[in-house]
């Protein structure tokens, strides 16, 4: 069966993965600060003897239960004809789970990474300051900044930041960047362990050597480690929710007849 | 409302003209369907690798440029290479009235001009969904026949 139907099995949970080990980046931050085109910048960088698979992830509507998926459009790495065997993009939809990050982007990583790909990409749906998730999928975090987005407090604000393994500042070519740097920088300068800052431009190209060349070597920060399997204990637990059996038919009698979360929950548990 | 399907929606040839391909996709969206969209200016070869790549079960492919008899049979052949038999083709744009069934004879399956409403788009994929029409069924249905 072909590697994209597999990937479909797993996702409508008709193929079980086991887990492989290797390396799963996660690139956050929020809408429209260049995640798909730092993503793009590097993968030109990168060689073909990496193999490297991008999990693209973007809404699902929740009104219509239909998404659009647009992040293919950002990669013009997918034209380069010497890359066509070493690089795989695959967008995903969040579906029926409860936040901006699927579980099942798990198993899909795992069974990519079983399948002889060395890198896994992880580009999250825009994100907020509170949205973390993704520590519980991916094993390093790479979050990018941009100029523009709010004064020197929200540098210092508790959140995502916090979990970062690396920090990009992209749109370094526009007025501000600088600041942003400066701002992230200090506020770090408290913490033990600190992540680098870069600055890139992924239309300039400013820093993406850089970031092409530290992708693969982006160490692991130890503070974060405990978040992290917080995160996946988080996500554990609310599987075993989700998945229960009696989920849809409980939210039908809460909605329905009424019945309270505590009954909810009782009936649930049993 | 049908099954949820995944669905390329693709700009082939040098053609600018993207506003129909956008309002079928938020369309399709709308109708609880995954839409993929390619972007403007793709080849053949880069549409097939979308679709083999997103494990696409339809594709939409939209022309105004006039290439439609060139390039629509061209994308039904590379599916064909490639293994896709189960992908289903439909087309849309500038589609004159003598150059309809040669692209059916084609493996297309249905197509969409100016003013179509919405819902028929809709309601092709859910009729396509359920039955064998993929580009390589020797099903000679097309949508409107």
């Amino acid at each position: 069966m072909l590697l994209a139907r597999q990937l479909s099995a797993i996702e409508s949970g008709e193929m079980e993965v086991g887990h492989t080990d290797g390396l799963i980046i996660a690139i956050t931050g929020p809408p429209g600060v260049g995640k798909s085109c730092l993503i793009d910048g590097i993968l030109h960088r990168l060689s073909p003897k990496n193999k490297v698979a991008v999990l693209a992830v973007d809404p699902t509507s929740p009104l219509s239960g239909g998404a659009l998926l647009g992040d293919r459009i950002r990669l013009s790495v997918l034209d380069d004809d010497s890359k066509s065997d070493s690089i795989y993009v695959r967008s995903i939809a969040t579906r029926s789970s409860s936040g901006s990050m699927p579980s099942i982007v798990k198993d899909l990583a795992s069974h990519l990474l079983a399948n002889s790909f060395d890198l896994v990409i992880i580009e999250t749906v825009g994100a907020g300051q509170a949205e973390m998730r993704c520590a519980a999928v991916a094993n390093r975090i790479i979050v990018v900044e941009g100029p523009a987005r709010g004064d020197g407090v929200q540098a210092e604000k508790a959140g995502l930041l916090e979990l970062a393994d690396l920090i990009v500042v992209n749109k370094s070519d526009l007025d501000g960047a600088d600041r942003v740097v400066n701002d992230l920088t200090v506020s770090l300068t408290l913490t033990n362990d600190a992540p680098p800052i870069i600055r890139t431009s992924a239309i300039g190209g400013e820093g993406l050597d850089e970031l092409a060349e530290l992708i693969l070597t982006i160490e692991e920060r130890t503070s974060s480690r405990r978040a992290r399997v917080r995160q996946q204990l988080l996500m554990a637990h609310e599987n075993l929710l989700t998945r229960n059996p009696a989920f849809d038919a409980v939210i039908d009698r809460m909605s329905e007849e009424g019945i309270s979360i505590e009954d909810a929950l009782r009936e649930l548990n049993e | 409302m049908g099954a949820r399907q995944r669905i390329v929606i693709a700009k082939p040839g040098l053609d600018g003209h993207d506003r129909g391909a956008k309002v079928v996709a938020r369309a399709l969206r709308d109708g609880g369907h995954e839409v993929i969209y390619t972007g403007l200016r793709r080849t053949p070869d880069q549409i097939v690798r979308t679709i083999m790549d997103e494990d696409a079960r339809f594709v939409g492919l939209s022309s105004l440029s006039g290439a439609h008899s060139h390039l629509f049979p061209k994308i039904c052949n590379l599916l064909r290479e490639a293994g896709l038999d189960d992908v289903v083709v439909f087309g849309g744009g500038i589609i004159p009235e003598e150059d309809r069934a040669p692209l059916f004879a084609a493996g297309v399956r249905a197509l969409f001009g100016p003013g179509t409403p919405s819902t028929e788009i809709l309601e092709f994929v859910e009729s396509a969904s359920l039955r064998d029409c993929g580009v390589a069924s020797q099903d000679d249905w097309h949508w409107g026949e």
